[in-house]
């Protein structure tokens, strides 16, 4: 009785969001002079700006030999730039309330600033974010320090039980693609990182062409238009052979592996290759994992390995999806001696979903999740500016947004099925579990330690 | 570094909010935007309501003046748990009916408890707020709890603690460290709880915990979004009006005694580098308008640690290289004591003690020389534009809001202290600097790292058989 109710309230919402959601968010799309791609949202609400500039420059783009030369080229740009030392760039920027940040992940490396939209401190801060993103100095003596400061840092994380299971899950579901490296590099290829290697990956990698300009708030088209253009005319300009990822190979067989560690729980993640950002598949899959792990305390993840037998605080999966396959993850942590019951939950939770796909009630509940709660998506600037970078980075629709719900609605539970089917393969499961010796030699699992 | 200082001891439901919770949570400055408008319910309940018509969306939270520090011995934890305990129904809306049901509404969910308080929320779109405030008004007085499901909670929110803290070397040297610079006020006590109270706990503490403090004259409603105050009075009134007050226990906080001399103490734990971590007791805010020591302790701290360019950064990390991170924070609103933290990693080849000395000479300066104009107007500049980028986000403005109800300063106090970190002089930083960062007022802790197979896997919690 009561839960009919609420159901009709939620109906009634659905439709209204149908309408309301066209014209929603008109994006404004064109290339600068040098063929930068430029993404931009006028709003006036807030006397503010958002401001970034990414590009295909991730850890995905490092070698081997030189892992983390992305990453630290993406820190050191603002910590000595256009003639300006490091202390005079971070008094300048709090000066003018500017904020900076960096983008950093696989794929995408960049530079971002939230500043005041008044005349004054708008032109200070977008003079600084050019001043950093084209002029960066990667001096060496503040490199030195730098790597020294990574390194360091990188010593104490992998002796966390957390950071030593994702290292592996990694390195084990891409043993040859560049997706396995470390996105901040290794110790010893930190340690040989000179000035010229980040410079030389500046040139190659952060070029005009290549560049993708996202822009959102208190400004009018043609400002919006000089600004891209004044951030990427003085940028290098890219080489004839476009530096592209590798296709990731599938996995061949699962893998379990066991690693020691003393704390007392257990970290256990477990998946392998996921998908593009492309793929076709991927709305049944955001929507398949809503339902498998993806939708907090309504999945099944959290249910069977939570709710029903308070196994874990958090428990999860999901798909990165990325220019390459990027991973699928399933992920939680247990006390040691649980780790062996709560992994058997998550086998049987992720095997039977992948055979049986969802039920018609759990795929209604995650798309009244999903389209009721479209509007928490675009509800701030910042959120909207995140979606006009991955919107421009993907060549998503510019209607991508416009599209989102219809698209959510259409999908199919048998279209669910087929697609984690085609993506996921249970038998094929990487596994990691890093905890306790004792608990684990008691297992009967066929451990292989490292 | 220290995210558990940054915001001591909040804990949420689960991981999902935590990007919510501190996201853009950079500056903390209120805007000159819609005012607040509070309103009172006969039976006691505030309500506190701000309109933000940029997106079809409201924000609603629940508040309870009741937190860890108002937990006596032997239950610590059990504000916490009892939060776990809201999600597991009533006679109308039973055990993961509450989180399916705002599911179902498209709506997004979690809650938190912190020393000071226990709040619960949904984001959800504008046309949800009378079903999230019917729930919400039927499990403020209507809760179940099962034996049965406690059991289970109880070991989730162990697990909890095993992720948060015991795993965790730097987190238990700041559980430590609150246990040591306090002596007898309850914020000496872990939000989480300590571990053989929860293995302790029964369904019946926390069902006792509930009745005493859940009553809406103990509870503040937080409205931000596409919504004007009527209708939310309106709403609040038909909900949460029929529910009857409670004579709400006398608080009888310990206070805590004059600090005599200098504490200090070691954490050996699984770890890599070592750190060290001082905190020096220090005034809370009580009242806004008229007193100003918090407010410089607070550019002050930010003198130290509020922007890339400021001191500690500056000379420890990037000149002096004698520290790979360094940290200052000033703790000052609260029900509770504040406190004022210093910390540092050494770099490779310096040891912590470097670190600390360096730490001390940067107080030293201060004590000697003050700050400069320069150094605060930046601060300034910087705290007049968070004023503006926190309108960015109605779930931050609504925990902000929130936040200030819960230790009793006015709702909109953030409008007030930007006005009053304008006025701050050199003079007053220096003399609260002198004042407070003494000897006398500190304890520091150091973190001694092991090597990882050094230690002994604990034995299972002996409560844990009761749970099965």
């Amino acid at each position: 009785m009561r839960s009919n109710r609420y159901s009709f309230i939620a109906g009634v919402a659905l439709m209204a969001l149908a309408h309301a959601a066209h014209a929603l968010l008109p994006i404004q799309h064109w290339e600068t002079s040098r063929g930068a791609r430029v993404y931009f949202v006028e709003n006036r609400d807030l006397p503010m700006l958002d401001v970034s500039v990414d590009f295909p420059a991730g850890s995905g783009f490092d070698t081997r030999e030189k892992s983390g030369t992305a990453n630290m080229t993406n820190n050191m740009l603002r910590l000595g730039a256009g003639g300006m030392n490091e202390d005079e760039v971070a008094r300048k920027l709090a000066d003018i309330g500017a904020q900076f940040s960096g983008r950093f992940d696989n794929d995408r490396s960049g530079v971002g600033m939230r500043m005041l939209s008044s005349p004054q401190e708008r032109k200070a801060s977008l003079e600084m974010l050019g001043r950093i993103l084209n002029q960066p100095e990667f001096p060496a003596s503040v490199l030195e320090r730098e790597k020294a400061r990574l390194i360091a840092a990188l010593k104490e994380a992998d002796t966390m039980p957390d950071t030593i299971a994702a290292r592996t899950f990694s390195r084990m579901i891409y043993p040859t693609h560049p997706y396995g490296l470390r996105g901040s590099g290794e110790v010893d290829t930190i340690a040989k990182l000179t000035r010229d290697d980040l410079a030389a990956f500046h040139r190659r990698y952060y070029t005009a062409e290549r560049a993708i300009v996202a822009i959102m708030g208190d400004v009018g088209r043609d400002e919006a238009a000089a600004i891209a253009e004044a951030l990427t005319s003085a940028l290098p300009k890219a080489a004839a052979d476009a530096p592209v990822l590798p296709p990731v190979p599938p996995l061949e067989k699962g893998e379990t592996r066991w690693i020691t560690h003393p704390a007392t729980q257990s970290h256990i993640l477990m998946g392998g290759p996921g998908i593009r950002r492309e793929d076709p598949d991927y709305f049944a899959l955001f929507v398949g994992n809503h339902i498998l792990g993806g939708g907090g305390f309504n999945s099944r993840m959290t249910d069977e390995v939570r709710q029903k037998r308070g196994l874990a605080y958090s428990a999860y999966s999901y798909f990165s999806p990325l220019l390459r396959e990027g991973p699928f993850v399933i992920g939680m942590q247990t006390k040691g001696e649980q780790a062996k019951e709560a992994l058997a939950v998550a086998r049987k939770v992720v095997t039977d979903f992948v055979a049986q796909g969802p039920t018609a009630k759990e795929l209604a509940a995650a798309k009244q999740n999903i389209v009721g709660g479209f509007p928490l998506r675009i509800d701030s600037n910042r959120k909207i500016h995140e979606y006009l970078a991955v919107i421009g980075f993907y060549r998503l629709p510019l209607t991508y947004l416009d599209d989102f719900v219809g698209k959510v609605e259409r999908i199919t539970a048998e279209q669910v099925k087929a697609a984690f089917q085609r993506r996921v393969h249970p038998d094929r499961l990487v596994t990691v579990v890093v905890g306790q010796a004792e608990q684990q030699a008691a297992l009967e699992e066929t451990a292989r330690r490292p | 570094m220290s995210p558990q200082i940054a915001a001591p001891g909040l804990l949420i439901r689960s991981l999902v909010a935590l990007v919510l919770l501190f996201a853009g949570a950079v500056g903390a400055w209120a805007a000159a935007s819609a005012p607040i408008v509070e309103s009172t319910l006969p039976n006691g309940m505030r309500i506190l309501v701000k309109t933000d018509r940029r997106a079809p969306v409201v924000v609603c939270m629940v508040w309870y003046k009741v937190g860890s520090m108002d937990e006596v011995s032997g239950t610590t934890g059990v504000a916490h748990v009892l939060e776990h305990m809201m999600f597991k129904g009533t006679k109308a809306v039973p055990t993961g009916e509450f989180s399916r049901i705002i599911a179902e509404a498209g709506g997004r969910e979690n809650a938190f408890t912190s020393r000071d308080y226990t709040g619960y929320f949904q984001t959800l779109h504008k046309s949800q707020l009378p079903l999230v405030m019917k729930l919400e008004a039927d499990r403020m007085s209507n809760l179940v709890m099962s034996a049965d499901e406690f059991s289970k909670e109880i070991r989730v929110v162990m697990e909890e603690r095993r992720w948060r803290t015991d795993d965790r070397p730097r987190a238990l040297v700041y559980e430590q460290m609150m246990a040591a610079a306090l002596r007898a006020h309850p914020y000496r006590h872990p939000v989480i709880g300590w571990m053989s109270d929860l293995e302790n706990m029964r369904v019946e503490d926390a069902q006792a915990f509930y009745e005493r403090w859940y009553a809406p004259n103990n509870a503040t409603l937080v409205i931000v979004g596409d919504v004007s105050p009527q209708e939310v009075q309106k709403l609040a009134a038909q909900h949460f009006g029929p529910l009857k007050q409670k004579t709400l226990p006398r608080r009888k906080i310990t206070e805590e005694p004059a600090q005599l001399g200098q504490r200090q103490f070691t954490v050996r734990a699984p770890a890599e580098l070592p750190y060290v971590l001082m905190a020096y007791q220090a005034p809370a805010l009580r009242d806004p308008n008229n007193e100003w020591e918090p407010y410089a302790l607070e550019m002050l701290a930010n003198v130290l640690d509020g922007n890339e360019a400021a001191r500690l950064n500056r000379t420890m990390v990037r000149t002096d290289r004698v520290a790979s991170s360094a940290d200052a924070s000033y703790d000052g609103v609260g029900r509770g004591p504040g406190m004022f933290y210093l910390s540092a990693t050494p770099s490779q080849g310096r040891s912590v003690q470097d670190a600390e000395q360096a730490l001390r000479r940067e107080v030293a300066k201060l004590v000697a020389e003050g700050v400069t104009e320069d150094e605060l107007q930046r601060v300034k500049s910087q705290a007049v534009a968070s004023h503006v980028y926190e309108r960015d986000s109605m779930f931050f403005q609504a925990r902000q809001i929130g936040s200030f109800a819960m230790v009793d300063l006015p709702p909109d106090a953030m409008d007030l202290f930007l006005e009053k970190l304008k006025l701050v002089t050199p003079e007053q930083v220096q003399a609260v600097a002198k004042k407070y960062l003494v000897e006398d007022k500190l304890t520091v802790a150091y973190l001694d790292p092991q090597p990882l197979d050094g230690k002994k896997p604990s034995a299972p919690p002996a409560g844990l058989r009761h749970a099965q």
